[in-house]
């Protein structure tokens, strides 16, 4: 059996903070075997040294902020047979997405010296807004096992292990005593996609939020209950503005309680 | 089956002995704002002077003043963890062409080693769970190797409740709150103006055994009398009730009652009740490979019915609403069971409407649909 090639991996970048591009350098123990596996051809966050598209899976890291963005995500599409997106922000415009819900040309005067030179989109929009995309990975920034299983899976063929439920199964699992309920409100697994590992109940805090909305979140009834245990409502408007807070079912959530 | 008392002071007595027969002991213990069951190794350990408050959604601590062991309701942990691990490995399979198998010589499921543990203080409802389980996992035609390693090697130590929590309905479901089977030895705290001693009632010939190097007393009609009144004192002050008269027609006859609107309405789907729950045991397996797919390992874990994937076939997920769901586990876990393994699936530990987020509560939802309550879900108990 002739040498298989080896699939041509290229890693993007838009407007984020590189956490996510960080997490795969972060796979100490399984980069060498990814590198193994996979040609890493484009990945400037790595190396320089750069090969030619077409690639076979391309990671898309951030969101689509400024008209430059917006083409570019189009000629990244063009190159890529599957593309992955990894992240709160390639997948629901991250943190940035805050100025969705204000008029970002108050931002812009109010920070910028020179506000001429700043040529920025009104809102910070997740990829599959612009192109379609074969797989989404979550978290902010993502799971390092999460991201190596999903490499691994397109490899082999076969469909990743990244459930959709919430944070509570993989807190319920570990053995964490439920916060929420024994020392008082506020924490998001219940309506968070798990991939964590529930890392911030595991520290005694409650969940950000940071892998976004579950299947079928029911964010009102949590925040519901959470009112009636005195929380107010814009503390639930800065609970589901986080990192994910252009996620549908958490926008809508924050919109609800915003006076 | 004996009965005997034990001092206070010996209790320690009857733990060194179960460790010298090479069990590794579990128990109560306090950690992280709660008391939940992990690895102890001496009284020390156990939850001495706590108790808890609970409610819908809600579990808080306290502090007690008669030095008792076990004056607690149930916590988060439920003794499946043990016997029925959340994340397990079964097996590894090799690349052998286009296809995968199991190395030359491994059988499937063959843990190393029989573990040895004891189970201090579980609850008369919990050793209810642990016979439903042994149904389930054992008694059907296909055996689950691995938890019968861990069952056969397991030494129960039953505690009779002589307090209720605010979220417990034993009595109505006959699991409590005095256990009368399913346990090696079970024990009742006493705690008299003049006297704290345990009352020791035997369950097996193993536990009559261990006895034999604990310092104990034959029980006398007093000692006897007193337990029961303990026991029947925590049977009144029951937080919860369920009436399970005809339940299970009750649910068949109203799979499309209103009042399953109004909890889906409110369930997060977010699995905490099953996750608690002492019976339910729904796993599912991961196939996962190594990077070069040379190797594929299967792992089971802890799954749950309010998961979209539970019901995921070709095509969609079944239930797609949590009304779906939340209807699913009720009606399995208080009328299909029946059918299914000869018992009731609740045991009336009350652990789903402590740690529900919301509060969800199983009695009252059941008496919401029997009593034809179509709307207003009652809040926060």
């Amino acid at each position: 059996m002739p040498p298989k090639r080896k699939p041509k991996l290229a890693v993007w970048k838009f407007s984020s903070c590189d956490g996510c591009q960080l997490s795969l350098l972060d796979c100490e123990d399984e980069l060498l075997a990814v590198a193994s596996h996979v040609e890493i051809a484009y990945f400037l966050e790595a190396t320089r040294a750069v090969t030619k598209g077409p690639y076979d899976i391309s990671l898309v890291e951030g969101s689509i902020t400024t008209p430059h963005d917006a083409e570019r995500i189009h000629q990244v599409r063009r190159q890529s047979r599957t593309l992955i997106t990894i992240g709160a922000c390639a997948t629901a415009g991250g943190i940035q997405a805050l100025r969705n819900f204000r008029d970002v040309r108050q931002f812009i005067s109010a920070v910028y010296a020179n506000p001429k030179y700043i040529e920025t989109l009104n809102k910070s929009t997740p990829i599959a807004d612009h192109v379609f995309v074969d797989f989404e990975l979550r978290g902010c920034p993502v799971s390092k096992y999460q991201l190596v299983e999903v490499v691994n899976a397109f490899l082999n063929g076969r469909k990743p292990n990244t459930p959709s439920y919430a944070v509570c199964v993989e807190c319920k699992r570990r053995g964490i005593t439920c916060g929420l309920v024994a020392h008082g409100p506020t924490c998001l697994g219940p309506v968070t996609q798990a991939g964590c590992n529930a890392l911030c109940p595991s520290y005694h805090r409650g969940c950000f939020g940071c892998f976004g909305p579950k299947e079928t979140p029911n964010t009102s009834s949590l925040a519901g209950s959470w009112i009636g245990l005195g929380v107010r409502e814009d503390e639930l408007v800065r609970l589901f503005r986080g990192f994910n807070a252009y996620a549908e079912a958490f926008r809508k959530e924050s919109e609800a309680h915003e006076k | 089956m004996k009965t005997f008392t034990l001092e206070r002071s010996d209790v320690g007595a009857l733990l060194d002995a179960l460790k010298r027969r090479g069990y590794t002991l579990l128990g109560p213990t306090v950690r992280d704002s709660a008391i939940v069951i992990d690895e102890i190794s001496r009284v020390e350990d156990l939850p001495v002077n706590w108790t808890d408050v609970q409610s819908g959604a809600s579990y808080r601590l306290k502090r007690r003043e008669d030095n008792a062991f076990f004056g607690f309701a149930v916590g988060p942990t439920s003794w499946k963890r043990f016997l029925y691990p959340p994340i397990q490995h079964l097996f590894a399979m090799l690349r052998a062409g286009k296809s995968f198998a199991l190395p030359a010589g491994t059988k499937e499921s063959t843990p190393s080693r029989d573990p040895k543990m004891a189970f201090i203080g579980v609850r008369p409802c919990d050793v209810h769970a642990l016979a439903i389980h042994d149904r389930v996992l054992l008694a059907g035609p296909f055996v689950d190797p691995l938890y019968q390693l861990r069952r056969n090697g397991c030494f129960v130590v039953a505690v009779n409740c002589t307090q209720a929590g605010g979220t417990c309905f034993c009595a109505s479901m006959n699991t409590g709150p005095r256990a009368t089977e399913g346990f090696d030895l079970a024990l009742t705290e006493l705690i008299t103006h003049k006297r704290h001693y345990f009352l020791v009632e035997t369950g097996s010939d193993r536990g009559e055994a261990l006895l034999k190097s604990v310092p104990v007393s034959e029980a006398g009609a007093d000692e006897m009398k007193e337990a029961r009144a303990a026991c029947e004192q925590a049977q009144r002050q029951m937080g919860r009730s369920l009436d399970t008269k005809q339940l299970r027609e009750v649910l068949y006859q109203n799979a499309e009652h209103p009042r399953w609107d109004a909890i889906g309405a409110r369930c997060l789907t977010c699995a905490n009740c099953t996750m608690v729950c002492p019976t339910c045991f729904c796993a599912t397996v991961e196939d996962v490979t190594d990077l070069g797919g040379s190797r594929a390992d299967r792992i089971r874990k802890w799954d749950s019915c309010f998961t979209l994937d539970f019901s995921y076939i070709h095509g969609g997920s079944v239930r797609a609403s949590a009304k779906a769901r939340y209807r699913q586990w009720m009606t399995h876990k208080l009328a299909s069971w029946v059918d299914q393994f000869g018992t009731s699936g609740c045991v009336g530990c009350g652990r789903c409407i402590t740690w529900c987020p919301v509060g969800i509560d199983i009695t009252e939802e059941a008496r919401a649909i029997r009593e034809g309550q179509p709307t207003e879900a009652r809040t926060h108990a």
